[in-house]
């Protein structure tokens, strides 16, 4: 590791916590714009009764003020009390969802990126073949095609119509349906940047050489060329983590998961503003690490590229 | 041309002396060269005939006409409204009648057929897909026309000053490009739904909590790309001898970035332009299907797609009709976007 890659490496980190930090400034002040009162909704609430609330969730202190102890919480781990579920603090709920966005959205990123960058190389090495037509034109649909609207034809066709499979999420295979649906649209993407990159590739100097040389075609292909091609779709990892947390978030509603993205709808629907703001900020720092993440790894694989 | 001339045999260069032969007659070969074989291509020109070569991305030119066609004309002749409920006509099928409009048509008079069926509250389903597909485009185009107007003010100031405001202008830039745009939209839409609900201007209320914070998040966050590409070019152009020669006669800064250095970027402009629209209809039907979209009774693709959950096992049709409009709405934006790219760069050809 040179020193001019830890000064990258420290130069990143410091941007990645400044963006960290403006999410948490901007879903703070954003949500305490808004003027209703979490309480305020609710039926049969003396004044009293909801200005003891505001005490009891530090509501009634001075914006600034709980700006500050919210970061200072935040930095403990503690994202404060739901106002949606009472008698559970926002973490506790994070964590339970987690688990199950996790599962879904780290087997369909997996499954995205090894059937993208398989089904790319074929269809760069078909080149203008009946294969890579046919991959080209099911990849362009694919990518005009929004999750909700796959999700939901999914499930009408394999669960509903063929009840292939569970419509619910908590059944036994009931994520199946949710991690497909998740994964088309990143795969359908890998899949693009991977035959241009493995086109690219498959034109230099280098390979014609080692084909001149009598290299034989699987290890052409595996150990000289598909290597050199994965740089683009590294850098496509962070975007795909965003894509894949935010399109959980109709996904486990259509298919009933109680994963992260279910439960930010149901806050919203009860406005859970705690809530609201914990997850969006969780979301937010999960995707900003991933970049982080990608960013790093992109100059450790590809050492050519300058890092000023 | 006389032997001397072509030698270069003059006694000084600088000599007033007029050479009588400079004033000979042109012979025919010599005046053959002067005709202009064809006329001379301008960019614009050579980028449509590329473009008009290409057939995916002119049928999809002709889609999105159409479907931009039918979206803006049709409602204003169409028989039903998309507000109208009708009970007695609740989750028909497509092209069927109700048993009051049945027994209309029996009498002899004539009723409009229900091309898409109803709804689950008896409301013409074809003119709320048309209705859903204008606000889709309208989204799309408005919130285009919004990166391409503060994107280009952004870059083309950030790009020709260069230097410290460069570096300022570029850091902020940087810091935006990495805040999660989806969460933010998201976020923005909780907070503006509760400020719409309560507002009492009639335009935001009818444009809905989530159009708002579309246009809203578009203006703040998405510009960021064109802005740094549109900065690129300029940064290039800047060095380009007709920029200092425009700036010796005196012209003001505005005018250079206005003459001649925005008309140089127009097909870095015009491919991030095509390709933000499909990104938008996206994000406005994502947030549609969230219910954090227009507002009701105005329909959006998204959240007629949402509606279509509750009856999906019984009536399919309800989903499939805007889920294909949208789909063949992005589509043909993406491969217009593509053809778009391929005319107008063709070094960034894949």
């Amino acid at each position: 590791m040179s020193s001019k890659f830890v000064t990258y490496l420290i130069k990143r980190l410091l941007m990645a916590l400044l963006t960290i930090f403006l999410v948490i400034a901007i879903t703070f002040f954003v949500m305490h714009a808004i003027p209703a009162s979490p309480f305020s909704s609710e039926k049969a609430k003396s004044d009293a009764v909801i200005a003891a609330l505001e005490a009891k969730y530090g509501f009634d202190k001075p914006v600034p003020v709980q700006f500050v102890n919210y970061l200072w919480n935040i930095l403990h781990g503690d994202f404060g009390l739901s106002t949606g579920w009472v008698g559970n603090t926002v973490m506790e709920l994070i964590a339970g969802g987690f688990y199950y966005s996790a599962r879904i959205g780290f087997t369909a990123g997996i499954l995205a990126l090894f059937f993208g960058i398989i089904l790319g190389s074929v269809a760069a090495l078909r080149r203008g073949r009946l294969l890579d037509k046919l991959i080209q034109v099911v990849t362009t649909a694919l990518v005009a095609m929004p999750s909700f609207v796959m999700a939901t034809i999914l499930l009408l066709i394999f669960a509903l119509q063929l009840s292939w499979f569970p419509s619910l999420g908590n059944q036994p295979g009931g994520l199946v349906l949710p991690i497909i649906s998740l994964m088309l649209y990143p795969m359908a993407y890998v899949t693009r940047l991977q035959r241009s990159s493995m086109l690219d590739v498959l034109g230099q100097d280098y390979i014609r050489t080692a084909r001149a040389k009598g290299v034989k075609n699987t290890k052409l292909i595996f150990k000289h060329a598909l290597k050199n091609t994965l740089t683009p779709v590294i850098t496509y990892a962070g975007p795909m983590m965003a894509y894949i947390l935010t399109g959980s978030m109709v996904v486990e509603n259509i298919f009933s998961v109680p994963g992260l993205g279910r439960l930010f709808t149901n806050s919203m629907l009860r406005t859970d503003y705690m809530m609201i703001m914990g997850v969006t900020i969780f979301l937010a720092t999960m995707i900003i690490l991933m970049n982080f993440l990608s960013d790093i790894l992109y100059k450790i694989v590809d050492p050519r590229i300058d890092l000023s | 041309m006389t032997e001397e001339r072509k030698q270069g045999k003059f006694k000084n260069p600088l000599s007033l002396q007029i050479k009588p032969d400079l004033f000979e007659q042109a012979s025919e070969e010599e005046k053959a060269q002067q005709v202009t074989m064809r006329e001379s291509v301008s960019f614009m020109k050579d980028a449509m005939r590329r473009l008009r070569k290409n057939h995916i991305a002119m049928i999809s030119f002709w889609v999105i006409i159409i479907i931009a066609l039918i979206a803006f004309i049709v409602p204003e002749f169409y028989p039903y409204t998309y507000t109208k409920q009708d009970v007695s006509a609740q989750n028909l099928f497509p092209m069927q009648y109700s048993a009051k409009e049945q027994a209309k048509i029996d009498k002899g008079q004539s009723v409009f057929p229900h091309i898409m069926g109803t709804d689950a509250l008896g409301r013409d389903y074809a003119i709320r897909v048309i209705y859903g597909t204008r606000i889709s485009l309208v989204v799309g185009i408005f919130s285009a026309l919004i990166v391409v107007v503060i994107g280009i003010i952004y870059g083309s100031i950030s790009g020709y000053f260069g230097g410290k405001v460069d570096m300022i202008m570029m850091r902020i830039v940087d810091i935006i490009y990495s805040l999660p745009d989806v969460l933010i939209v998201i976020l923005l839409s909780v907070a503006i739904k509760d400020w719409v609900s309560g507002s009492k201007s009639e335009l935001i209320a009818r444009l809905g909590a989530g159009m708002v914070s579309i246009f809203v998040v578009f203006g703040l966050l998405y510009w960021v790309s064109m802005a740094r590409q549109v900065r690129g070019q300029i940064l290039s152009i800047k060095e380009q001898e007709y920029v200092l020669a425009s700036k010796a006669i005196g012209a003001s800064p505005a005018r250079i970035i206005r003459k001649h250095m925005v008309p140089n970027c127009i097909s870095v402009i015009i491919i991030i332009a095509a390709m933000q629209i499909p990104s938008a209809i996206f994000t406005e039907s994502f947030l549609s299907f969230l219910g954090l979209g227009v507002s009701v009774p105005m329909p959006s693709l998204g959240s007629l797609a949402s509606d279509a959950r509750t009856g999906l096992r019984s009536y399919p049709y309800q989903l499939i009709f805007p889920a294909l409009s949208i789909f063949l709405i992005v589509l043909s934006f993406n491969l217009l976007g593509n053809g778009l790219r391929d005319a107008f760069d063709p070094k960034l050809r894949s």
